[in-house]
C-alpha cells in the first residue's frame, strides 16, 4: 500500500529525518492562509499516489499567497493518470545547491533490505541505474543487526557530503530506516534529498510503500489508505476478500490462483481478445465469493463476456458449478459465460453447466478462444 | 530417487487440528505420506485426523517422541515465524511452509536464522512438493501426477497444477514437482531446486514455471546455461499483467523494464530454454527434447 507523499513525510519526521514543513490544502483558500503563515516563495504540490505529477503540472512554483491561491487552483481538480487531485501539499520552496537520492528497499533477490543512494537525486533513479550504474551505491543491511555506523559513513562518502553535514546525515538515514523498519515497507525513499544554498539537509520529496502483509499489525497505517484513488470496484474486491485489478479490455476473467490468472489473462490475448481484468477468487471457489466477483466484473459496462477457469483439484467440481449457476441467476446483467472447472466431479460439473446453458471448455486454450468469440458475437 | 522427500519421510504437521491442517493433512494420509506427528500448543496427547496422528504441544516433543525429519506448516501468518524457527530449533533439517500472508520483514529474519543452521525452507505461500508416488507435502492434488522422468518448480500455486495436469493428460510423468512460492522472501529459490534436479539420476528433464517480478528466472537461466546439460522447458505467467501493479503475489510485481515477461522469456531463451506460450504446449516441448 503507497502512502502519499504528506503522509510519508509525517512518519519521516517523527522519526528525525529533517523534512520542510508544510501545510496540506483542499481549496484555494487553504492554499493562500497555508502559503500566507509558512511565508516566501512555496511549490504547491499535487497529493496524488501515481506518478509522473510534475510532468503533468501537478508541482508548481509561488512566489506570493496569491500565486500560491492562483496555483492551487490550477492544481485541484486536475486530472493525472485518471485520478483527480483533492489535495495540495504547500511547502516552503528551497533554494538547492545538491540533489542526492537516498532509499531503503526489500531487494528480494539479495534477500535483505538495502540501501539504494545516489548523487543524482531527483531523477528517476531506475533509468539512472540502467544509464550509470557505477552512480549508484547498494547497500544490503544485516537482517538481524540492521543499519552500522560504518554503512552510514560508507553512504555519506560515497555520496560526497561535506564533514559538517555527516552528522545531520547520519540522522536522517537513521530516521529512514527506523521509519522503514517499524511501519513494515516495501519502500521508503527520499528523493530529492537536498542540501540547501545555506548548508541544511532537507528532504524535500518522500514515499512509503508499506508491506500489504504486515498491515494486519498496523491498524493505524492502515487508516491512511485512500480509498477515493482506488478504482471502486477494487475495493469492493478487496472487501470480499478478492485479488481484483481492473483493465481495459472486454473478457471478464475469474480464477482461482494468481499465477493462474495471469496465465488466463495471457491466453485471452494470445486468442485475439484483451482481459478486462485480473481476478483471483482465492481458494475453494465459495458460492458468496463467486457471487462478488460477477457484480464486480460486470460492474465493468465494456464486459462483454466472462471466463470462468476454476482449477479444483480438490475442491469438488460440481460444487463450484452449482456456485457459478446460482450466482449467476441473481445478476442484472447476463453476458455469455464460458466455464472450464478443473477437479473432481468434472464430468457432473460440466452437465450442471450444460443445463443452465453456459459454455464450457475442455482445457485453457479452448477456454479462452470460446470467450474471444463469445465477446466478439455479443457486443 | 527423486528430490527432498520420499517414503522415509516423517513428517510433523503444525497447525494439525486447524481447518486447512485437518483437510490437507488426510489428502497427504491417502497419498501414502508418513505423518507421524501433529503439533497444536495445548492439545498435547490429544489424537487429530479421526485418531490417525497423535498431537504434540511442541516440536521438541513431537521430534523426541516420532523421530520426525520434516515439518509441514499450516499455522496463521501472524504465528508462522515463531512456528518455522521453532521447526529448526527441534534440529528439524526441512521445512514446507504453506502460510500465506507473512510479513516480509519477518521472513527476512527467520530465514537468516534458519540458513545459518542449515535448514532448509520451501516456501511460504506456496502449496508445498509431491515426489510422485512416494509422498506429497502440502496442498498440491495428489491424483493429478503421474510417475516419470521430469522435475517442475514453479512460484505458483493453482498455475502449478495446470501444467502437471496436461503432462499427466499427456503422458508425461514426474519425479518431484516443487512449488517454491510466490512471496518476495522464499527459503528456496529455483536455482536452488534446479541443482537439486541437476544433480537426481532419475530426474532426466526439468520444468520451470516463472511469473514477472524479481530476477529469480533470469538467475535461473544463466544457472541452466553454465551448469545444466538436462533439457529445459518453461512458461511465464504475466505477459499481459500492466507495469507497477501487484497481482496477487507479492512477488508478481513489475516496475520498468526489469522483471518483465519478455525479459524472462528472452533470458530463458537465450539461455538454450524451451519456453512455452501455453501451459499446454510444455509436453509437447519436453517431447521435442526427448523425453520419453
Amino acid at each position: 500500500m503507497k502512502l502519499q507523499e504528506y503522509r510519508s513525510k509525517e512518519i519521516l519526521a517523527r522519526h528525525g529525518v529533517p523534512i520542510s514543513a508544510g501545510e496540506i490544502a483542499t481549496s484555494v483558500e487553504e492554499a493562500r492562509a497555508a502559503a500566507q503563515r509558512l511565508g516566501g516563495p512555496v511549490v504547491i504540490k499535487a497529493q496524488v499516489l501515481v506518478g509522473g505529477r510534475g510532468k503533468a503540472g501537478g508541482v508548481k512554483l509561488a512566489a506570493t499567497p496569491a500565486e500560491a491561491a492562483a496555483r492551487a487552483g490550477e492544481i485541484i481538480g486536475l486530472q493525472i493518470k485518471g485520478v483527480t487531485v483533492r489535495t495540495v501539499l504547500v511547502a516552503p520552496a528551497a533554494r538547492i545547491a545538491n540533489e542526492y537520492y537516498l532509499g531503503l528497499i526489500l531487494d528480494r533477490g539479495g534477500r535483505a533490505v538495502t540501501i539504494i543512494a545516489s548523487a543524482d537525486g531527483g531523477v528517476e533513479i531506475e533509468e539512472a541505474a540502467r544509464m550509470n550504474p557505477s552512480a549508484i551505491l547498494r547497500l544490503p543491511l544485516h537482517p538481524l543487526i540492521g543499519l552500522q555506523e560504518y554503512q552510514v559513513r560508507r553512504v555519506a562518502f560515497f555520496l560526497g557530503l561535506s564533514p559538517g553535514l555527516r552528522s545531520a546525515f547520519a540522522t536522517t538515514l537513521h530516521g529512514l530506516y527506523a521509519a522503514f523498519m517499524e511501519s513494515d515497507a516495501d519502500l521508503a525513499e527520499v528523493n530529492p534529498l537536498v542540501v540547501t544554498e545555506d548548508g541544511q539537509l532537507l528532504a524535500l520529496d518522500a514515499k512509503i510503500v508499506l508491506d500489504d502483509s504486515a498491515l494486519f499489525r498496523h491498524p493505524d497505517l492502515e487508516a491512511l489508505r485512500d480509498l477515493r484513488e482506488e478504482e471502486p470496484s477494487e475495493t469492493a474486491a478487496r472487501d470480499a476478500g478478492i485479488n481484483f485489478i481492473k483493465l481495459d479490455g472486454s473478457i471478464g476473467c475469474m480464477v482461482n490462483g494468481a499465477g493462474l490468472a495471469m496465465t488466463t489473462m495471457d491466453l485471452v490475448k494470445l486468442a485475439g481478445g484483451e482481459p478486462a481484468n485480473f481476478l483471483d477468487i482465492g481458494g475453494g471457489a465459495k458460492a458468496d465469493r463467486v457471487a462478488a466477483a460477477f457484480r464486480i466484473i460486470l460492474d465493468d459496462p465494456s464486459v462483454r463476456a466472462i471466463l470462468i477457469n476454476i482449477f479444483g483439484g480438490i475442491t469438488r467440481g460440481d460444487e463450484v458449478a452449482h456456485g457459478i449457476v446460482e450466482a449467476r441467476a441473481s445478476l442484472g446483467r447476463q453476458v455469455p459465460m464460458v466455464v472450464r472447472i478443473v477437479g473432481t466431479n468434472s464430468a457432473e460439473a460440466a452437465a450442471i453447466l450444460h443445463a443452465a446453458n453456459l459454455i464450457t471448455a475442455d482445457s485453457l486454450d479452448d477456454a479462452a478462444r470460446k470467450a474471444v468469440a463469445a465477446a466478439g458475437s455479443s457486443g | 530417487m527423486s528430490i527432498l522427500v520420499d517414503r522415509h519421510t516423517r513428517l510433523v504437521v503444525q497447525g494439525i487440528t486447524g481447518r486447512e491442517g485437518d483437510f490437507h493433512s488426510r489428502a497427504m494420509l491417502e497419498y501414502g505420506t508418513q505423518i507421524v506427528a501433529g503439533v497444536t500448543p495445548g492439545k498435547g496427547g490429544q489424537s487429530a485426523v479421526d485418531g490417525r496422528v497423535p498431537v504434540f504441544d511442541t516440536v521438541a516433543d513431537a521430534v523426541a517422541q516420532t523421530a520426525a525429519n520434516a515439518a509441514c506448516i499450516f499455522v496463521p501468518a501472524p504465528f508462522a515465524p515463531d512456528a518455522m524457527l521453532e521447526a529448526a530449533d527441534a534440529g528439524l533439517p526441512l521445512l514446507i511452509c504453506i502460510t500465506e500472508g507473512i510479513p516480509a520483514l519477518d521472513m527476512l529474519r527467520v530465514n537468516h536464522v534458519l540458513q545459518a543452521k542449515g535448514v532448509r525452507l520451501i516456501g511460504p505461500n506456496c502449496p508445498g512438493l509431491t515426489t510422485v508416488g512416494a509422498a506429497k507435502v502440502g496442498i498440491i492434488p495428489g491424483d493429478i501426477h503421474r510417475p516419470g522422468p521430469v522435475g517442475l518448480v514453479s512460484r505458483s500455486g493453482t498455475l502449478t497444477y495446470e501444467v502437471v495436469q496436461a503432462m499427466t493428460d499427456a503422458g508425461v510423468g514426474q519425479t518431484t514437482c516443487v512449488g517454491i512460492g510466490g512471496d518476495p522472501i522464499v527459503g528456496t529459490t529455483f536455482m536452488d531446486v534446479l541443482e537439486m534436479f541437476n544433480a537426481d539420476p532419475q530426474t532426466e528433464a526439468i520444468v520451470l514455471i516463472g511469473e514477472i517480478g524479481g530476477d529469480e528466472e533470469e538467475r535461473a537461466a544463466a544457472y541452466c546455461a553454465r551448469e545444466v546439460r538436462k533439457p529445459v522447458a518453461a512458461f511465464i505467467a504475466g505477459r499481459t499483467a500492466p507495469p507497477g501493479r501487484r497481482m496477487g503475489h507479492a512477488g508478481a510485481i513489475i516496475s520498468g523494464g526489469a522483471g518483465t515477461a519478455e525479459s524472462k522469456r528472452q533470458a530463458l531463451q537465450a539461455a538454450g530454454i524451451r519456453v512455452a506460450d501455453s501451459p499446454s504446449q510444455i509436453p509437447a516441448l519436453l517431447r521435442e527434447a526427448g523425453v520419453r
